[in-house]
């Protein structure tokens, strides 16, 4: 929050103002002190907020065109694609505007993760990130589904068919899910209303992610608290809306090549069959930004530890501020985490090959480890490390001299972005 | 920026492995030129055109092409038939209509407006002309494949005997590019089976190559326009990208420190 209170200069602008301080808001939005240094892994913020406006403003367009019907959808889906006016690329903006959202949810999370955001006081700012997560998965999972053809099928009996491995209630639920005794119309009829639904409840926890985001202030690179506004802060327009919007343009460089010229490349052949109840496909994969939670689900022989141990992993994030008991936030100072990090990447991205492949011999050994090693890295690595490690002296500011001989800003500058070891 | 640009890369890396893991199990596929592979890449019209007569008198007797009409052989980015030639096509073809004033479904020529007439009246009865097996239909076939086009392609000149040791039921074909090797269609393609109107000489290979082409067409039938539009789109970003590049620059300068 600015220091000085702000008054409107017209008379109109203060008369609306005083009622209702929409000025106000947009001055603090504007004037919102920043810290100077974040680097381009901070832009990630925006390019996500462009991609959850673009999956609504697409959705939109296809949900006037799209039939919610077993016999239609997929027909449906080709009319777009055929006879709608620029419905392929709407269509096609809305399927891989999905995977970009993720790869950009991605990096905003391991962002946080390497520079420790998600710790004190930024909990909430955090804790309702991972509630975004979960509905984007969510929202990915239903509207996979509507397509109605064979993977979006398979899949939805599947990712259903977990809600079974709950005891006694279990295949209540899963009909009770369905609307029947197998995935039919009244359920892709009520996939498609949830789908409808979740991006404005996304939007919603969007507002309020700004809005915790704005008590404190942006966490930065060197990770320590800085006073606001100062010399260490920049005002948020235009120094950061200019370099938030050459960040997202160059995002929507690559946005722009999936579309135009491998649109089909992130999703699986397989969904342009029509659906069908008696051919089951070969081999039955989520979408890629799923799959490190397939593996997990798949590594455990019980199918309800199996689906206990998926959703622990999703939630356990939720338990990081406490987990992780460094008093530093920065990687960039704590050379120990520093190296688990990239293991817990390299681990993260491992368990996406092995999601993809089929749950068996080296395979399955590889999940298994990969799987073990998430837990210990949040349940045991994270809490001892903020006891056992040694961190490097921190800097007292962004621009000020720096105490007890710790490195300079010039070499803050360089260590603070991402450093492939 | 330079370390931003190496994750960048290594993340562009785990895709590339993720892809080609995907399909590291399959045969190489025959390979061919595609003139519509790239951000350039276009339909060669004869070849849609010549692949629209292997499809009509070849495939179509088994496999239908539901999500296409007649219409869409004139139109742009197509094979571009005339409307005369389009209106002869369809024509050619009878449809059923209904129920007329008396309340009787009755035949008649096709027009433009109409799809694509199925072979068989419904799933059953395809399956029961054809051994058991549905042959699937056409339109969006080659994006309905791993290997897409290529693996049509080869599937189309993949028949051989079967190797020592593999027995095949009745009605069952050995073919080295079919998931599993066994594929209950037979082989379709014949040197000379059909006579081009434009004189081109009709190999098999030919056939095949035009008939894939023709297929990459109805299941993407908006392909030109998107290579063309993505192009535009591109450069414009660039152009974009480099202006609000400087532009930060700029505002930047009135601070000491670097963006």
């Amino acid at each position: 929050m600015s220091e000085h209170e702000y008054t409107p200069k017209s008379k109109v602008g203060k008369w609306f103002n005083d009622r209702l301080p929409l000025l106000t808001l947009a001055n603090h939005l504007t004037d919102y002190p920043t810290p100077k240094n974040l680097n381009y892994w901070w832009t990630f913020g925006g390019i996500l907020t462009f991609c959850l406006i673009t999956q609504i403003v697409t959705g939109l367009v296809l949900a006037m065109h799209y039939i919610a019907h077993a016999d239609m959808a997929f027909q449906s889906v080709e009319h777009i694609m055929r006879d709608v006016n620029y419905g392929w690329l709407i269509r096609y903006i809305h399927a891989n505007g999905a995977s970009m959202f993720f790869l950009a949810v991605y990096i905003h999370i391991f962002r946080s993760l390497f520079y420790g955001s998600y710790k004190s006081p930024r909990e909430i700012i955090w804790i309702i990130g991972i509630i975004i997560y979960l509905l984007m998965m969510a929202a990915a999972f239903l509207g996979y589904v509507l397509p109605w053809g064979q993977m979006s099928f398979w899949g939805a009996t599947v990712i259903t068919n977990l809600f079974s491995a709950i005891p006694l209630v279990g295949e209540g639920i899963v009909t009770w899910l369905w609307g029947g005794y197998s995935v039919d119309n009244p359920t892709l009829t009520r996939f498609f209303t949830l789908h409808y639904l979740i991006p404005f409840l996304i939007l919603g926890l969007v507002v309020l992610h700004i809005w915790a985001l704005h008590v404190p202030g942006n966490n930065n690179p060197i990770g320590i608290d800085i006073k606001k506004p100062s010399k260490d802060t920049v005002p948020f327009h235009p120094y950061i809306v200019i370099k938030d919007g050459f960040a997202l343009l160059m995002f929507m460089i690559v946005f722009a090549f999936f579309v135009f010229y491998t649109p089909n490349i992130l999703g699986h052949a397989d969904n342009y069959i029509e659906a069908n109840p008696l051919v089951t496909p070969a081999h039955i994969v989520p979408e890629w930004y799923l799959l490190p939670f397939y593996a997990i689900l798949r590594s455990v022989p019980d199918k309800l530890l199996g689906v206990i141990a998926m959703l622990s992993a999703i939630l356990i994030l939720a338990a990081l501020p406490w987990l992780d008991t460094s008093k530093i936030r920065s990687a960039v100072f704590r050379p120990l985490y520093k190296q688990f990090y990239w293991i817990l990447v390299a681990d993260v991205l491992i368990l996406g090959y092995v999601g993809a492949m089929p749950a068996e011999g080296l395979y399955l050994l590889i999940a298994r480890i990969a799987t073990a090693y998430y837990f210990l890295h949040f349940l045991v690595v994270l809490p001892v490390l903020g006891f056992k490690e040694r961190t490097t002296p921190v800097p007292l500011s962004i621009t000020e001299p720096i105490l007890g001989g710790s490195p300079n800003l010039a070499a803050v500058k360089k260590k603070d972005s991402f450093k492939v070891q | 920026m330079k370390n931003f640009f190496r994750i960048s890369f290594l993340i562009a890396l785990f895709f590339g492995f993720q892809f080609n893991s995907n399909a590291a199990e399959k045969v190489e596929y025959l390979k061919t030129d595609w003139s519509f592979k790239g951000p350039f890449g276009k339909f060669d019209r004869t070849a849609l055109q010549r692949g629209y007569q292997v499809y009509q008198e070849v495939c179509s007797s088994c496999h239908s092409m539901k999500y296409l009409s007649y219409r869409n052989l004139v139109e742009e980015g197509g094979p571009e038939f005339s409307v005369e030639q389009a209106k002869a096509i369809a024509a050619s073809f009878e449809v059923k209509d209904g129920p007329n004033a008396d309340g009787e479904m009755f035949m008649r020529p096709g027009r433009l407006s109409d799809k694509f007439v199925m072979p068989y009246e419904n799933e059953k009865a395809a399956q029961a002309a054809n051994g058991g097996a549905y042959p699937p239909d056409m339109t969006v076939l080659v994006k309905a494949r791993g290997g897409g086009v290529d693996y049509i392609y080869s599937l189309l000149q993949g028949y051989e005997d079967p190797p020592v040791g593999v027995t095949l039921d009745d009605g069952v074909y050995y073919n080295k590019y079919m998931y599993g090797n066994k594929i209950k269609m037979s082989n379709q393609l014949s040197d000379g089976l059909v006579e081009y109107s434009d004189g081109t000489n009709a190999s098999v290979e030919q056939m095949a190559k035009d008939v894939t082409t023709f297929l990459m067409w109805t299941a993407e039938p908006h392909l030109e326009t998107r290579h063309k539009m993505g192009f535009k789109a591109i450069v414009y970003l660039i152009i974009l990208t480099v202006l609000v590049y400087f532009s930060m620059k700029r505002i930047w300068s009135r601070i000491e420190t670097k963006v």
